[in-house]
């Protein structure tokens, strides 16, 4: 290759360690070269812990629509679903990295690390960094994980994927337009990207609910069924976490999300002439559910495809 | 080009604005509006991108480009660094950039405008339709019809003409 022939693509099969493309190639840090310290007065410990919620949310989701891939009915929902999975690894990506440099602030600080931040045995890490974004998502045990089950849900078929996707998409985008006002800035600037992302994603999964609840007698039986079989997870969305109380001006309460979620909800099903589901929430265990890091049983199967490799050969490059 | 110190900034800037973008090879990071700063620090050159969106597969491979022409170009040390705040916009799209994409039969995008929604709830859009109707590349017929809301990328939505019945690419207002 001449220098005149250097172009991007060639920088995609080029032999150094510095940029490729998934885990043991050498991803760089999303936020390298941006300020992440943590601005004075915010608790960096419960800023770590509540990065990591919201990158997990991301992380498991965006897993969970890749596996739909080959598997979705037509073409145009395949390049539709994978690019929506791709916003949202971006998103876990920049979360992820957030909550490691938060954590490092902390460590700096000699102080102790919030509940479900703790390191992993044997991590190792620089003088006063944290964890960056490939121990983060590979090396961290099920019940350190802390995305709400929503996330991990396994969709029986395509109603599940656009109902399940319309509540996530519904429910995060609320939570992001809030989080643009964040006190600390990097959260403000992954929100405010990831924003205007989730607006394109709600309104995909709510024009295909529509579509099969005001469609024939059969998808819109499908489509209530399904929306009725994930209500269970919903309630949890809104309910108080262990961290967003030490974050005022930072986080946002979740309860305050329910009113515009249910403003949302309310309009599209109306439009798809569906009824309001009625199931009753997902039981909780000893009062914990996925921001404790207690999971349903299909968080297990989604990290171990997530993470087999990754565990298998912590050294590998390729 | 490094004279003492002091870095050519206007020359390094013309070098970094004329570097493609790998997934619209017609256009120019300068044209996309990706490339926000080109600056001296200590002599060297710093340039400052940002992402069109976060899962941007591609930014990696664009810095690596920036700093391989400015390095072939005599700026040694040149660094690129991300910026995430405010976010990309396809407003920030050049009206030459435009051009390109039309020229290369992908609809260019609307204004953005303002963010719609600054501090309240996103308004939803229920109708399987952009904003409004967007112009054919091809034939520039009105009677446009949106095909799938996510294409190649996620920048670009599929749509088809219904006057002359092609098929094209339209980049999203973001």
């Amino acid at each position: 290759m001449t220098d005149d022939e250097f172009t991007a693509y060639h920088a995609l099969a080029d032999e150094t360690e510095d940029h490729r493309w998934a885990f043991g190639t050498g991803f760089t840090d999303p936020l390298e070269g941006i300020d992440t310290s943590v601005p004075d007065g915010v608790n960096a410990a419960a800023l770590s812990a509540y990065c990591l919620m919201l990158g997990d949310d991301a992380l498991i989701y965006s897993h969970r629509l890749q596996q739909w891939m080959t598997r979705l009915p037509e073409l145009e929902e395949e390049t539709a679903v994978a690019n929506i999975a791709l916003d949202l690894l971006g998103q876990a990506r920049m979360l992820l990295a957030r909550a490691g440099r938060a954590e490092g602030a902390v460590l700096a600080e000699g102080a102790a690390l919030a509940e479900g931040a703790a390191l992993a045995e044997g991590a190792v890490l620089a003088e006063g960094a944290g964890r960056d974004e490939d121990q983060l998502a590979f090396f961290r045990p099920e019940h350190e994980f802390r995305n709400v089950r929503l996330a991990e849900h396994l969709d029986a078929d395509f109603a599940q994927l656009a109902g399940r996707l319309l509540i996530f998409s519904a429910w995060r985008l609320a939570l992001f337009s809030r989080l643009r006002d964040s006190a600390d800035p990097v959260l403000a600037a992954i929100a405010a990207k990831g924003a205007k992302e989730l607006a394109y994603h709600r309104d995909y999964a709510a024009q295909w609910v529509i579509r099969l609840g005001d469609g024939t007698e059969l998808s819109h039986g499908r489509m209530q069924a399904a929306l009725r079989s994930i209500w269970p997870l919903v309630d949890e969305l809104f309910r108080a976490d262990a961290v967003t109380g030490d974050l005022p001006g930072v986080a946002a309460d979740p309860a305050g999300l329910r009113a515009e979620f249910d403003s949302v909800l309310g309009t599209v099903l109306a439009a798809a002439t569906l009824d309001h589901p009625d199931s009753a929430p997902m039981a909780q265990v000893a009062g914990q559910s996925g921001r404790d890091g207690v999971h349903t049983e299909a968080l297990g199967y989604v990290l171990a495809e997530l993470q087999s490799v990754a565990r298998a050969d912590p050294d590998a490059t390729w | 080009m490094v004279t003492g110190m002091t870095a050519d900034v206007p020359a390094a800037r013309q070098i970094a604005a004329a570097v493609a973008d790998p997934e619209l090879p017609m256009l120019t990071v300068a044209d996309l509006g990706i490339l926000r700063d080109v600056a001296a620090e200590d002599g060297h050159i710093v340039v400052t991108i940002t992402p069109t969106y976060s899962g941007c597969p591609a930014l990696r491979e664009i810095a690596r480009d920036l700093q391989h022409r400015l390095t072939q170009a005599g700026f040694a040390g040149a660094t690129v660094r991300t910026r995430i705040a405010p976010a990309w916009t396809s407003d920030w799209i050049t009206p030459e950039g435009r051009r390109k994409l039309q020229a290369a039969g992908i609809a260019p995008p609307r204004p953005a405008g303002p963010d719609p929604a600054p501090r309240g709830p996103v308004p939803l859009n229920l109708t399987m339709a952009p904003r409004d109707q967007v112009a054919c590349p091809q034939c520039g017929s009105p009677d446009t019809v949106q095909t799938a809301a996510f294409g190649a990328t996620a920048c670009k939505a599929l749509m088809r003409c219904r006057t002359c019945h092609e098929p094209f690419e339209y980049v999203k207002e973001f």
